[in-house]
């Protein structure tokens, strides 16, 4: 446990942050009775409720959470495309989306009180991690359905500081505006950042002509083996925070200025970890699935969310910075196939869906992921097959496009294509291991 | 008056090109010509044998994808300026070359062209018209040994 503030200790909503642990327990079962009840307006769950026989005056603490079904990004799917949707569509202020497994996106709503809870829960790392009103921000994140965005956006403007909304990519722009504009705070993804970081170490850029102090990272999976070359290379403070689309996007969890994990907002998520294989409930300290429930999302309530993400939920007591609220680690790892590219969510079936896109029989395939440098890249090693093949060099090279095309469509990334011959891609019994990731991604 | 071409997608790696090569010396299959298209990653082998039908089932079986196409094979004079005449009678007939590679036989005195043309029977008629010598299969195979 870290002891002394890495920046001064500043705490957004103390009233919420700091609730006692009693009073924050008897909030959450009050909010979780709540959810239950706007969940009943969603078919999946009302039909759930009725087999369990479940109503919502019979959850009386937080631990009757157990009682409740999960739900997976499978049952999402199922009622694709807002089958989740609690409210009437005229109570919609916003859709976002993230990756879905197939050619879809996930859709998830917010209510304008959604959006509201969400400023705030961002805002809550933000100033945790350094953001003061007098800041100006510039945010390399995409401003689309991806969540990291907009939250963000909603977190900074709600605090008071400053926006640059850059959006993401084209590094000159980058770079010209923190020169520039001199934006003391960036957001973008980590490996993003080590990418600026270079050409600044380069020279090609002074360091002293930028005016940054700290960082907010997310969107993929870092290390702190990253945090410390960053720091040390830009001179800067990086902060890590968590969040997926499903539950509402960034601001679930963040560090906070002791930097011991990130601490949930328990006020508005419960987390739970389940051993992924049987299901069964594990204690704190233990590494496991994190398992999201939203208490008081309007729009889209979610209940006990598989996360898919490996984590820890603390069990070393409280942090010095006076919250009350527990804290996790980093997400360690997946327990699903999903990959993390350049910040965006990609599933392999997403790869398989570009390909029968292009040719109705999905050639034999392979993703091999790598950081070469600081950002990630990918080839799809694809096997040729008789209806892929042209003896015309030019149809050939439009084969290859039209694949990349499709992937793109899919995926919003562009991937290499790199066709190998018939017969020389691994064959697997039963479950293909489609994927090669050289990437060092956990500590 | 179309020859039949074997084609076959290579990857450009060490050993590729050899092991179709060794496939077919295995079945005692003599290559008449080979044309390699390539780009940094992969290429497209396209031959020319006696026994197309026969090399296409022994690649085939080798794991390979092969495809036929219908090429034209004219032969020019071995001296400079033989095929720009043969190109300007294809250029004014209209016809797009899709691709093109060209040999000489043994003896020597003749180049053989070989066309992929998008309308080959045109082709062939303005060769033909143009008094050009446009080989069947069996003065092209006989001409080879």
């Amino acid at each position: 446990m870290n002891t002394q503030p890495i920046v001064e200790n500043r705490i957004w909503q103390p009233e919420a942050e700091c609730l006692p642990r009693p009073q924050l327990r008897a909030l959450q079962a009050s909010r979780l009775r709540e959810a239950v009840s706007r969940c009943a307006s969603v078919p999946f769950y009302r039909e759930h409720f009725a087999r369990l026989g479940i109503s919502p005056d019979q959850i009386r603490s937080v631990e009757d959470v157990r009682r409740l079904p999960l739900t997976t990004k499978a049952d999402l799917r199922a009622h694709y495309p807002l089958g989740f949707l609690a409210v009437p569509r005229d109570a919609v202020a916003r859709y976002q989306g993230t990756s879905g497994t197939t050619g879809k996106p996930t859709w998830v709503a917010y209510t304008r009180r959604d959006v509201d809870h969400w400023s705030d829960l961002c805002a809550r790392f933000l100033v945790a991690g350094g953001l003061r009103p007098e800041h100006t921000v510039q945010i390399a994140f995409g401003f689309g359905l991806f969540t990291g965005g907009f939250g963000l956006h909603y977190g900074i403007e709600r605090v008071g500081a400053a926006i640059i909304p850059l959006s993401s990519g084209n590094s000159e722009r980058q770079l010209m505006s923190m020169q520039d504009m001199r934006p003391e705070i960036l957001i973008c993804t980590p490996s993003y950042a080590l990418k600026l970081m270079d050409t600044i170490l380069n020279g090609d850029v002074p360091r002293d002509s930028l005016a940054l102090e700290h960082a907010h990272f997310g969107g993929e999976p870092w290390t702190e083996d990253m945090r410390e070359r960053i720091e040390r290379g830009l001179g800067i403070r990086c902060w890590n925070n968590y969040g997926l689309a499903e539950v509402q996007g960034p601001g679930v969890s963040g560090e906070c200025a002791f930097r011991n994990g990130m601490h949930i907002q328990e006020d508005h998520f419960l987390f739970e970890t389940i051993d992924p294989e049987t299901l069964e409930p594990l204690p704190d300290g233990e590494k496991g699935e994190l398992v999201v429930t939203a208490l008081c999302r309007e729009a889209f309530p979610v209940i006990r969310y598989r996360t898919r993400d490996i984590g820890i939920i603390y069990a070393d007591g409280d942090c010095p910075c006076g919250r009350t609220t527990r804290r996790m680690s980093r997400i360690l790892g997946r327990t699903d196939d999903m990959l993390i590219i350049r910040g965006v969510n990609v599933f392999p079936s997403q790869i398989e869906t570009a390909l029968m896109r292009v040719e109705a029989v999905a050639p034999h395939y392979m993703i091999e992921v790598s950081r070469p440098k600081a950002l990630d890249e990918v080839t799809v090693h694809i096997e040729m097959q008789p209806g892929l093949f042209s003896d015309s060099m030019r149809e050939l090279q439009s084969v290859r496009d039209a694949i990349g095309s499709a992937i793109f469509s899919v995926t919003g990334l562009h991937m290499h294509i790199n066709l190998v011959s018939p017969n020389t891609l691994e064959r697997f019994e039963g479950k293909a291991r489609r994927v090669k990731d050289t990437r060092r991604l956990v500590d | 008056m179309k020859i039949n071409q074997i084609s076959l997608f290579l990857e450009n790696k060490p050993g590729h090109l050899n092991a179709i090569c060794r496939t077919l010396s295995e079945k005692g299959i003599n290559i008449v010509t080979l044309s390699l298209a390539d780009t940094q990653q992969f290429g497209i082998v396209r031959l020319i044998v006696e026994d197309w039908q026969r090399a296409k089932d022994a690649l085939e079986a080798a794991g390979h994808i092969v495809n036929v196409r219908e090429v034209v094979a004219a032969t020019v004079a071995d001296r400079p300026g033989g095929m720009a005449e043969i190109l300007d009678v294809i250029g004014q007939a209209g016809v797009n070359i899709e691709y093109m590679y060209a040999f000489t036989f043994r003896h020597g005195r003749e180049a053989v062209l070989v066309f992929r043309f998008d309308e080959p029977d045109r082709a062939i008629a303005a060769l033909k018209s143009a008094g050009r010598n446009v080989l069947d299969a069996v003065s092209l195979f006989s001409e080879a040994r």
